[in-house]
């Protein structure tokens, strides 16, 4: 089984999280920038964050043969500390980086009017500089969050087979099936979602636009339940190909869109072409 | 062997989109912040001379394209916010640039990382700006971290008795650990107790 993580926090794993990852089949990841335990107070500590996503973490990847993307952006919940708003001017520098695959996290925590304003200023540039956007959808009054999301990326004009609306669960799933956004779902140990869960959400709805992840980062999480979720799939009834497609033909199609995923050494596919390795290997 | 910008630009070969990001960055020099990243999505990342990716030689071309009263300031905020490859790329070209001794603090905050790329790549000509001190420092810290020493440019030249001493400390710890001395590590040793 090959897996592509398409959402896992790794700054906050252990070089034993990387072993076990590698033996288990993950061979590529995207780490979506968010918030950390302790808020921050200002720009810099944002680009020190920012650096790590595209130097240091990729680097430690490397080491365990995983192929590591980030995804860039002010989080939702930090874009209400004004103090923080400079790091709306840092982010052109980083969205043009190789390993940026995408604009996110963005979306909502507490739906205030600075998570509109800098939501919305984030949608724009993603069409800017032609990338795709992740979508955290809150972890409270997540319905109301998931619709009013998908009004302000219809508002934007970016295509929806561009954006991913994450952590999605079996009320919210509803309301995105039809958008043509993907659908991102993060496998938790006791919350937001679970293996047989995520199966029986997989029966319902079909294949398609579907990312599952692990969303593994500081707080109790695992970065095997990507492979649990395979291996539940499996158990299902689902072929290796159906596994395949949801745990690394997704997530390579829809980070394929920014032409900057860089697969070739670890799909054992064909080689780059103008830094782009994909599609062509997709579904 | 020195290589210049003119041989590492004629290596590349017909490059459009470089040809225009030069123009662009002669004539507008802030716009580097922008094309700078893109090197290696749109020149490719093969090599192209000993030593230098397509990518690296695109971006020193790239530096060389700046007007010399913009050049340092540019050189510091490329590295600030380069990702692995472009920090990579900025210390390669820096011995090609007219930036006399400005970035040697770029090689420190270089040396300082756990980035073997890194690590190795502010040891080249440029690492002449380097104080004797910090030099012998970091060719230790080559030796720690597994970096072959035939990135160290001018090794046998600066090499010197403390540099001696200090290697002959690593591997007797080495040694006593039970652990291996790397053989390039020890062949230094042999020659300055020989010289």
């Amino acid at each position: 089984m090959r897996i592509f993580d398409p959402h896992i926090h790794m700054t906050s794993r252990t070089t034993d999280d990387y072993e076990r990852m590698a033996a288990a089949g993950v061979r590529a990841l995207v780490e979506p920038a968010f918030w950390l335990g302790q808020p921050r107070t200002n720009p810099g500590s944002f680009a020190d964050y920012f650096d790590g996503l595209v130097g240091w973490e990729p680097f430690r990847a490397s080491q365990f043969g995983i192929r590591h993307h980030a995804t860039i952006a002010l989080n939702p919940k930090e874009a209400n500390d004004p103090r923080c708003r400079g790091v709306l001017d840092l982010l052109p520098r980083y969205l043009e980086k190789d390993g940026v695959v995408a604009v996110g996290e963005i979306g909502y925590d507490s739906m205030t009017p600075e998570e509109d304003e800098v939501f919305a200023a984030q949608l724009a540039l993603a069409v800017e500089h032609e990338l795709p956007a992740l979508v955290h959808t809150p972890h409270r009054d997540k319905a109301r969050g998931t619709e009013r999301s998908l009004a302000v990326v219809d508002e934007s004009g970016i295509a929806p087979d561009r954006v991913a609306i994450d952590h999605l669960n079996e009320v919210t799933v509803k309301l995105v099936r039809d958008t043509g956004c993907w659908l991102g779902f993060s496998i938790y140990p006791d919350t937001k979602m679970s293996p047989p869960r995520m199966v029986e959400i997989l029966r319902e709805y079909g294949l398609e636009r579907m990312l599952v992840n692990s969303a593994a980062d500081w707080g109790r999480s695992d970065p095997l339940l990507t492979l649990a979720t395979g291996e539940a799939m499996l158990a299902a009834g689902f072929s290796d190909d159906d596994v395949d497609r949801v745990l690394w033909r997704n997530p390579v199609e829809f980070y394929g869109q920014s032409g900057r995923l860089r697969l070739s050494d670890v799909d054992g596919a064909e080689p780059t072409f103008e830094g782009n390795s994909i599609l062509r290997g997709g579904s | 062997m020195t290589t210049t910008v003119a041989q590492l630009r004629a290596a590349l070969g017909e490059q459009p989109w470089l040809d225009e990001a030069v123009a662009r960055v002669s004539a507008e020099p802030g716009a580097i912040g922008r094309l700078f990243p893109a090197a290696g999505r749109k020149c490719g990342r093969e090599p192209v001379a000993p030593g230098w990716s397509a990518d690296e030689a695109a971006r020193a071309v790239l530096l060389d394209a700046l007007p010399a009263d913009r050049i340092s300031g540019e050189v510091a905020d490329l590295y600030r916010y380069g990702d692995a490859a472009e920090k990579r790329a900025v210390l390669k070209a820096l011995p090609l640039l007219p930036i006399g001794g400005d970035a040697v603090p770029l090689l420190h905050d270089a040396i300082r990382t756990n980035d073997t790329r890194l690590v190795a790549a502010a040891l080249g000509p440029y690492a002449a700006h380097l104080d004797p001190p910090a030099w012998r420092q970091a060719v230790l810290k080559c030796v720690f971290m597994g970096v072959p020493l035939s990135a160290v440019d001018g090794l046998g030249d600066r090499a010197d008795a403390e540099l001696a001493g200090m290697l002959a400390s690593f591997a007797e710890e080495r040694r006593a650990a039970g652990r291996d001395v790397p053989a390039d590590a020890l062949a230094v040793l042999e020659s300055l107790r020989e010289g």
